[in-house]
């Protein structure tokens, strides 16, 4: 006996009267009208903002980077602490598709297509601020290991700083084979549904002439699985490795041996922040409110409400060391970092992050959806400032007195963080646009177990008691041995 | 690389595609394939495919990526250029773990999609023979190999006693070849 039973505990994943072929219309729809007013507002700002970012940019690399804030005593400024935050932001999205995966979540179908574009264009941004950070761009290159005309020089294998290019471009490489080996299937049915000759050749290229066949969907099932168990260690250890920039180094504020973990639970704070901000709008746009339902929404304030809370441990651990370590260094920074000239950076993570997500323990909160929306802008507020506090405020009073400096950003070095988010968003509206912003394929696969109809037809399983329902299952499995045919 | 005649079935429901893929099996008609618009677990069993060897492959990549670290890192620090990093070991492997560990993953997951590509002889340019345009939508299609001694008319009928939805007979191109999407194939004239 063979039936597609889930117990009534679980929410429906898909909820409305749902067959495969609606889940085709619902999801592929939005590629092949075109789009609304909203979008081309919403994609052109993006556009002026990524123009903006790239004259602040340009601007930066012509005069140099005395343009910017950054002075010998605070080196790494708004810089660093956008990349950081966008890696973490990052995070989620390998965290919804892989680990999840792993785990046999099945509501991450709905939302890991959307999650991992969300990484990926998260990662292009982090990319660009340690490049430019460089100054001389051009010679960028010289993080590489090539054979080059300086002896061959190599680059110095043993330094953090040389682990993160190799972490970062890895994440960014497999992350984005991970999306698109997904994506093949969905942009076979684009294909297949295509009524004008352009949409035909154009998803055709994109789909590789993928045709579905049994033997395609075992090897794609087994791709997926190993990725996700490759990207599972690989996104721990980028940000341990972020974390490492820091924690190696013997500044009072950094050097400490809680970041691995404190920083990936960041991460996945902030990336389920920006996840929940992304779908929020993107469901009631799209009108995919029936699968990104508020069951997702509120699975994501729970990993929100858990991993601020260990990022909350964090930041109380990191006083108690300072102060059990006796080393008038740490202290001295912690005390400076609370009620120094930054104090207000400080308090601003602790509200952000420690303080306003423990409201997500009350149901009603996470399930409702302007308070996740606000919450989601706060906690990633939050993230900056707790990467602003761990760089400036660990700088800014080093050893020497005669060197205590302040720091505060210039024009270029916000054009170039507002730039990001022009590329981020330019990239994210043309994603909504011209890809299936869900994994169509995956929905299909859940569908009869955890759709909200196919549920309705299993009430009757769910009044029975255990005992009658095992006897019916197994009664009708001895059937199936005595007549061979069946099956 | 060659045109052959198929018998064509669509199916609208997992539970009528399992009966009908073992009566295809045990009829005597070489069934072609089957395909599904979302992976159908156990269908590779009930067809009778082995399970795919794409992860041993996976691990063999990744060996290849940790070997490559360790031994590209370690000739640099002890053969090629000796440099001496605050009075550190030339030979610091615990150093190299993470660079070792990045490009372990990034050969495995390179390498096995490289390895699902040319397994599925799938790529940018590459076209295929659609049996039915649903058959990533909502439609399960199953194909059957017909020669000519096997009669059109019985394998129709054949298929259609097994719970198909929609039949139809078509000749079509069996494996792949480089083309547009939007392009239709001489062939298919044949099947208008």
């Amino acid at each position: 006996m063979h039936i597609k039973y889930e117990s009534f505990v679980r929410e429906p994943l898909v909820d409305g009267d749902k067959d495969y072929h609606q889940v085709s219309e619902d999801i592929i729809r939005p590629i092949e009208g075109k789009p609304g007013r909203m979008w081309y507002v919403g994609f052109f700002f993006a556009l002026a903002l990524l123009g903006y970012g790239v004259f602040s940019v340009a601007w930066a690399v012509y005069w140099g980077l005395g343009t910017w804030g950054v002075n010998r005593t605070i080196g790494w400024g708004w810089d660093i602490t956008n990349f950081v935050w966008w890696v973490g932001i990052g995070h989620a999205g390998t965290l919804i598709s892989a680990i999840l995966l792993l785990f046999r979540q099945g509501w991450r179908t709905g939302v890991n297509r959307a999650a991992e574009a969300m990484t990926i264009f998260a990662v292009m941004c982090a990319g660009q601020f340690p490049i430019w950070h460089m100054g001389r761009v051009w010679d960028a290159f010289f993080v590489l290991p090539l054979p080059n005309s300086r002896g061959p020089l190599w680059p110095n294998f043993d330094s953090p700083l040389l682990w993160d290019v190799f972490a970062i471009s890895t994440y960014f490489t497999v992350s984005l084979l991970f999306w698109y080996s997904g994506l093949i299937p969905d942009f076979a049915l684009v294909r297949d549904r295509a009524t004008t000759k352009f949409r035909k050749m154009m998803y055709g290229f994109a789909s590789f002439g993928w045709t579905g066949t049994a033997k395609n969907w075992q090897r794609q099932e087994a791709l997926a699985l190993v990725l996700a168990g490759l990207s599972t260690p690989l996104v721990l250890s980028v940000h341990t490795i972020v974390s490492f920039d820091f924690a190696t180094s013997v500044i009072p504020g950094w050097h400490t041996t809680i970041f691995p973990p404190y920083f990936v639970a960041g991460a996945v704070f902030s990336g389920f922040a920006m996840v929940n901000t992304l779908l929020v709008i993107t469901r009631k746009i799209l009108h995919l409110e029936e699968y990104i339902t508020i069951g997702h929404l509120e699975a994501m304030n729970k990993v929100i409400v858990l991993t601020g809370s260990i990022v909350g441990i964090a930041y109380l651990t990191e006083l108690f060391i300072a102060w059990y370590s006796q080393s008038w260094g740490e202290m001295a920074a912690f005390q400076w970092r609370i009620l120094g000239p930054y104090w207000w950076s400080y308090w601003a993570m602790m509200t952000c992050n420690v303080v306003s997500p423990q409201l997500f323990w009350v149901k009603k909160l996470r399930r409702n959806i302007p308070f996740t929306f606000i919450m989601s802008i706060v906690v990633n507020i939050g993230m900056w400032f707790e990467r602003f506090v761990i760089i400036v405020t660990s700088t800014y009073r080093d050893w020497i007195p005669g060197s205590w400096a302040y720091y505060s950003p210039t024009w270029p070095e916000v054009g170039f963080y507002l730039g990001t988010f022009g590329l981020f968003f330019t990239c994210y509206f043309l994603f909504a646009k011209y890809f299936p912003v869900i994994a169509v394929s995956e929905i299909k696969f859940v569908l009869k177990t955890s759709g909200d109809n196919y549920k309705r037809n299993m009430a009757k399983y769910e009044e029975q008691s255990s005992e009658s329902f095992i006897e019916m299952v197994t009664s009708h499995h001895d059937e199936e041995h005595h007549e061979p045919a069946h099956h | 690389m060659a045109i052959k005649k198929f018998a064509v079935a669509a199916y609208d429901d997992e539970d009528v595609l399992f009966p009908a893929v073992s009566k295809v099996r045990r009829s005597g008609y070489k069934m072609h394939d089957v395909y599904t618009p979302f992976p159908v677990h156990g269908l590779d069993v009930a067809m009778g495919l082995k399970e795919t060897d794409l992860h041993i492959a996976g691990f063999i990549y990744g060996l290849c990526g940790t070997s490559t670290a360790v031994g590209f890192i370690s000739w640099i620090y002890t053969i090629d250029w000796k440099i001496n990093y605050g009075g550190k070991p030339h030979f610091s492997l615990p150093a190299w773990i993470p660079i070792t560990f990045e490009l372990t993953v990034l050969f495995a997951a390179v390498g096995m999609v490289l390895t699902f590509c040319y397994l599925n002889q799938i790529m940018p340019g590459v076209k295929k023979h659609v049996f039915h345009p649903r058959q990533s939508d909502d439609l399960f299609v199953l194909t059957l190999e017909l020669n000519n001694h096997v009669s059109e008319e019985e394998a129709i009928a054949f298929l259609k006693s097994t719970g198909a939805k929609e039949t139809s007979i078509q000749m079509a191109e069996e494996s792949w070849w480089y083309g547009r999407w939007d392009k239709k194939e001489e062939y298919e004239a044949l099947n208008a």
